[in-house]
């Protein structure tokens, strides 16, 4: 659906500190990476290590208070549809039907109803939820409630997919479906993808490159560059290969989660 | 102590034997509960009937209350005549006017008190000073206040449904998942599209609340203003009655402000069932 890709972001020495109870809590510290337009990206750590409220600086939720955030050549003011948002759940207007939410980007764009109607479907269509139009996001499971999410976000054309646990709420058999799909239409629209998760296996499965994250404040520990071909299927997960890296990130992730733990206890 | 527990278990124990013989006679209980239910109402009227035909004196006392024979007999003769149809219509109007008013005023003021800070610290404070007083309480001076029976008395349904809704509203408001706000900023929303594709859907629900609550308010209101200042309105003709000693047609009075306001609830929550499609199943989900 897109041709050329784009999405560069160039994250510079940034940090992200937040007041909480009269003390300032950090959480994320001097954090610097720079994506490739269209790669796929993981951000992988323990829970409270700063990479949802990365995450949430990139699509403008939360200001930085040190460092430059800048994608495709502008800096990151305020919340846009250039970067557009799939969230871990519960995102969707509850009052809208699937075709109302996954227009509402376009109508705020001022895009014309049947205009706005037929590429809604193409999207619609691209996540494998044709038919599914006129139902309320209540009346569908959790995995199509996310693939709607997905739909509603890539509608706008967003230069990058910030993606936060889309998949964490999701029984493993959908996850892994998912995770397939994903890919699918990520080789469809070929944006940038940042994508958050705390599952080792769904960051190296996905991933072009995982950044694995200290425990907080977040920083990057390890930059992994996945060398797996595509497109991948879930059974590269048991290759010797895919194995070898697991064991080096598990040993990181136990060890920050420890640390995690141990900070908490303080 | 020891005894605790043991009425805690006492219905666990009797619970799910209830409802396996449900499983086991499902057409049984299709026409059962209906049965009892008519059964209950039936009993009630002939309690009725007994009571009044014996002048019961159980303390409660029944020799001038009116048979249910006599009451059916009354109403008959007033809807056939014109002159009870006047109060009716005077009441609806009323109640119409009252409660139109207080849902302009209360869902408008509801939203931006519930959404903007600003709203919420200038028009909030005197809300909560004069919520506490029973619209009643404002009959005299609402009498001094307006120059006419009608706006005097729709100015107490006003006041009485207008506290439930603003204050629903102001709830669902402030109820609202900022995450819905956040994704909507995301996809390129700004304020005014906010307010509008969030705020006011979101909100919803709870209006639709505050306005069935507030449609009962507004009927005690009404009922209470026209028994004590009036010339028409089911609430004068049963008070007036009272008065001139047609017991009969007090309990005709009653049954039909029952019966108004009944059907103006079922009415409010029929609109908000059209309203708002996307709740049936969604609230059956979270049952």
């Amino acid at each position: 659906m897109r041709g050329d890709a784009t999405g560069r972001i160039e994250i510079t020495d940034l940090g992200i500190a937040f007041g909480r109870n009269g003390r300032t809590v950090e959480a994320v510290r001097r954090f610097t990476l720079m994506t490739t337009p269209g790669e796929f990206v993981a951000l992988l750590g323990p829970s409270g290590c700063g990479k949802t409220t990365l995450l949430n600086a990139v699509a403008g939720f939360v200001q930085p208070t040190a460092g430059q955030l800048i994608v495709d050549g502008e800096r990151v003011a305020r919340p846009g549809a250039d970067r557009g948002m799939v969230f871990q759940q519960h995102s969707l207007f509850p009052w809208k039907t699937v075709l109302g939410n996954v227009e509402f980007g376009l109508k705020m764009r001022g895009v014309g109803k049947s205009e706005r109607t037929s590429r809604a479907r193409d999207y619609l269509n691209l996540v494998g939820l044709s038919g599914f139009e006129r139902a309320y996001p209540g009346e569908l499971s959790g995995g199509m409630q996310q693939r709607v999410g997905i739909a509603r976000a890539l509608v706008n054309r967003p230069r990058v997919l910030l993606m936060d646990e889309p998949f964490g709420a999701l029984d493993a058999q959908t996850r892994l479906t998912m995770q397939e799909l994903l890919l699918g239409v990520w080789r469809e629209v070929r944006t940038t993808v940042l994508f958050v998760t705390h599952d080792i296996d769904e960051a190296l499965f996905l991933a072009d490159r995982v950044a694995v994250m200290t425990a907080r404040p977040g920083q990057i520990r390890d930059l992994v560059t996945m060398k797996l071909g595509r497109p991948r299927a879930a059974e590269v997960i048991a290759t010797p290969e895919f194995m070898a890296l697991k064991a080096r990130v598990l040993a990181q992730v136990r060890e920050e989660g420890a640390r995690t733990l141990a900070g908490s206890r303080r | 102590m020891a005894a605790a527990p043991e009425a805690g278990t006492a219905p666990l124990i009797g619970a799910p034997a209830a409802r396996t013989d449900a499983i086991a006679f499902p057409r049984l209980a299709g026409w059962r509960r209906p049965f009892r239910r008519v059964l209950s109402l039936g009993l009630f009227f002939v309690a009725w009937h007994v009571a009044t035909k014996w002048d019961l004196d159980l303390y409660v006392r029944f020799q001038n209350i009116p048979a249910p024979a006599e009451v059916l007999e009354e109403a008959v003769a007033l809807f056939g005549g014109a002159a009870f149809y006047v109060h009716i219509l005077a009441s609806l109007e009323r109640i119409w006017l009252g409660f139109a008013i207080a849902t302009v005023l209360g869902v408008g003021l509801g939203l931006l008190i519930g959404w903007f800070r600003f709203a919420e610290d200038t028009l909030f404070p005197p809300i909560e000073l004069l919520r506490p007083i029973p619209a009643v309480a404002w009959v005299p001076l609402s009498i001094m206040l307006w120059p006419t029976e009608l706006s005097s008395i729709v100015f107490i349904t006003t006041l009485g449904a207008f506290f439930p809704i603003v204050l629903n509203t102001i709830h669902g408001v402030e109820g609202i998942d900022r995450q819905l706000v956040r994704a909507a900023t995301s996809l390129g929303a700004g304020r005014a599209a906010i307010f509008r594709e969030v705020v006011i859907p979101g909100a919803l629900p709870s209006i639709v609340t505050g306005l069935s609550v507030g449609m009962g308010v507004s009927w005690i209101c009404l009922i209470s203003a026209e028994m004590i200042s009036g010339q028409f309105g089911v609430g004068y003709f049963t008070w007036v009655a009272y008065g001139i000693v047609k017991y009969a047609q007090i309990v005709v009075g009653m049954l039909v402000i029952g019966v108004l306001g009944m059907l103006s609830s079922a009415l409010i929550r029929l609109v908000g069932a059209r309203c708002m499609p996307w709740l049936p199943r969604h609230m059956k989900d979270g049952a």
